[in-house]
């Protein structure tokens, strides 16, 4: 009987956490698809019920920040900024996995000091940097920026994985004549997949979210991030709550989606940054 | 590491590592030795040591002193300090919580989604959600205080000096529990089940047990958490950005939002600096802390 008890209570905190967590997204949704004179007394007040689409219409083409050249933008930036890092951020792994040299321990040092920075330790002087090549306003630039600060932290994934491969499928192929770089390319890359999937999950996700690094280097309102159009949506002389919260569901659902299909990715290469150092 | 992974030869380090060198060196490196040499100039290039600092930690934005004991604003680095002294333990424990009680739970999946949901959303998104949470009449914090008769908590807390910073926090936290909780859960698959068997035939208590089997396990993971959650709290700027732009009246202003405004409204890059090392400094002196505790280990 004292079992059942507990059994009880856990899950009633249980469920209360889930319920707790998912108030406020609620709260916003209701805002969303609701006109904001229904819910000015509350989001749960059902009093009158008139869901509708219109917000996320306005705010997918909004005359002065429209979502949707800014979720193109975004896609436009993230997907360049993941593939990049990945490659070369694997021959480096795949480098501190397998060479050995004698500095070797301090470069690894140094870049797990990398992930410890904050950006706007770079902030001004990738301003000028930009600024002097042309490629300030530019994707480019952005793209840049967002491959080399990935680097660090894809590095130490992939390597960590790379040092759990068998090596002597590779000590085969060497023996077979195979070049380094073909042995990487050929054999290692693939076996190292599911890694990869870690990489382009985590990595997608924290450029896509990222507002900072955009905010300094993208100025001109048509080539604005969808995360840099939030701030433009909240309304002059009041905050427009129903755009607003249509827009801020239109950017977060990208993530979140992701997240939902695969979260196994998600979740491994999360654990696997922080916990095996 | 283990010495038989020596498979390839010092004749292909290019290969393999140029690519990376070139991106870090130019993009991360450089700048933040540039960063750190303008700390030390004034804007017409004159070496001027230790000032840029003095100045920047004398402004009341960053450094409130006269006002101390009472509300915010108390300046960017008290309240980014007040920021770690709430919302680390506050993360830390509730997803310590969650790990351990989900175990135990049937459709704990579910629950984990919905708590990690936060750590999913961007960050300038989970600003606009948290303002909209805490503003009168339509936001459920308030609606929670009028049912307990709290009518003096009962108001847009983002527009109040005295809430506005507590707000942010509460907020984040909110998004951050995540993060705990997913590193607990993992590590609490990695304790053999036979602990737990052993310690229900002694008759332990669940109390008991926690405190001398579970907590100590889990070390590692509260290492790991607590050094990522600091960062976190002191790199937080997006939140800050959308949702109060450090305001009112600098009452939510934190180091990293105060940088930008040196850097670009300002367009006093050195002052900027001095504020952005400072912040760096002070991350590091986290890592560090780690990582000599991964070395002994």
């Amino acid at each position: 009987m004292k079992i059942r008890k507990t059994t009880v209570i856990i899950h009633i905190i249980a469920w209360s956490a889930a319920l707790i967590w998912i108030v406020p997204f609620l709260g916003v949704l209701m805002a969303a698809i609701r006109p904001f004179p229904e819910i000015i007394h509350g989001w749960w007040d059902f009093a009158e019920f008139n869901p509708s689409f219109s917000n996320f219409v306005e705010a997918w083409s909004h005359p002065s920040a429209p979502l949707a050249q800014g979720m193109l933008n975004s896609l436009l930036v993230a997907i360049p900024s993941t593939l990049i890092p990945m490659f070369v951020a694997s021959l480096a792994g795949y480098g501190f996995a397998r060479f050995s040299f004698p500095i070797r321990d301090y470069i690894f040092l140094s870049v797990v000091l990398i992930m410890a920075l904050p950006q706007q330790m770079i902030a001004v002087p990738i301003f000028q940097i930009m600024t002097n090549l042309g490629l300030i306003d530019n994707f480019i630039g952005l793209i840049l920026v967002h491959s080399a600060w990935g680097l660090a932290w894809i590095i130490l994934f992939m390597r960590n994985y790379f040092l759990r491969l068998p090596i002597e499928i590779e000590e085969a192929a060497k023996v077979d004549g195979a070049s380094d770089f073909k042995i990487f390319y050929k054999i290692v890359m693939p076996m190292a997949l599911p890694a990869l999937a870690s990489v382009a999950v985590l990595q997608f996700m924290w450029v896509w979210n990222d507002f900072f690094l955009a905010l300094i280097l993208i100025s001109s309102p048509d080539k604005y991030l969808a995360t840099q159009r939030i701030p433009y949506m909240r309304g002059v002389y009041h905050v427009d709550w129903g755009v607003l919260s249509a827009a801020s569901i239109l950017v977060m659902v990208v993530p979140v989606i992701i997240y939902v299909l695969l979260q196994k990715y998600y979740i491994r290469g999360m654990i696997g940054w922080t916990v095996k150092g | 590491m283990t010495r038989r992974n020596k498979i390839t030869s010092l004749k292909n380090f290019p290969l393999f590592f140029s690519p990376a060198i070139f991106l870090i060196v130019f993009f991360v490196a450089f700048p933040v030795l540039q960063t750190v040499y303008l700390s030390f100039f004034s804007p017409t290039d004159e070496f001027v040591g230790l000032d840029n600092y003095f100045d920047v930690l004398s402004q009341k934005e960053v450094l409130n002193i006269e006002g101390f004991p009472k509300w915010p604003p108390l300046g960017a680095l008290i309240h980014n300090l007040i920021w770690i002294l709430i919302h680390l333990p506050l993360t830390m424990f509730s997803g310590l919580i969650l790990a351990v009680i989900l175990k135990d739970v049937k459709g704990s999946s579910i629950v984990k989604s919905a708590v990690f949901l936060g750590m999913v959303t961007p960050l300038i998104v989970g600003g606009i959600i948290l303002r909209f949470t805490f503003e009168r009449g339509v936001g459920v914090v308030n609606a929670f205080f009028n049912v307990l008769g709290f009518e003096q908590l009962a108001r847009t807390w983002t527009a109040y000096p005295e809430t506005a910073l507590f707000a942010l926090i509460f907020g984040s936290a909110w998004l951050w529990t995540g993060f705990s909780m997913i590193i607990y859960s993992a590590g609490l698959a990695t304790i053999p089940k036979e602990y737990y068997e052993a310690a229900k035939i002694d008759g332990t208590s669940p109390f008991r047990t926690f405190f001398r089997i579970t907590f100590p396990l889990l070390k590692p993971m509260t290492i790991t958490v607590v050094t990522m959650t600091i960062l976190w709290e002191l790199k937080i700027f997006d939140i800050v950005f959308v949702a109060t732009r450090g305001g009112p009246g600098w009452a939510s202003n934190v180091l990293a939002y105060q940088m930008w405004l040196l850097a670009f409204r300002d367009l006093n890059f050195n002052s900027a600096a001095a504020v952005a090392t400072f912040l760096t400094f002070l991350t590091l002196f986290v890592t560090v802390g780690m990582i000599r505790y991964m070395v002994r280990r």
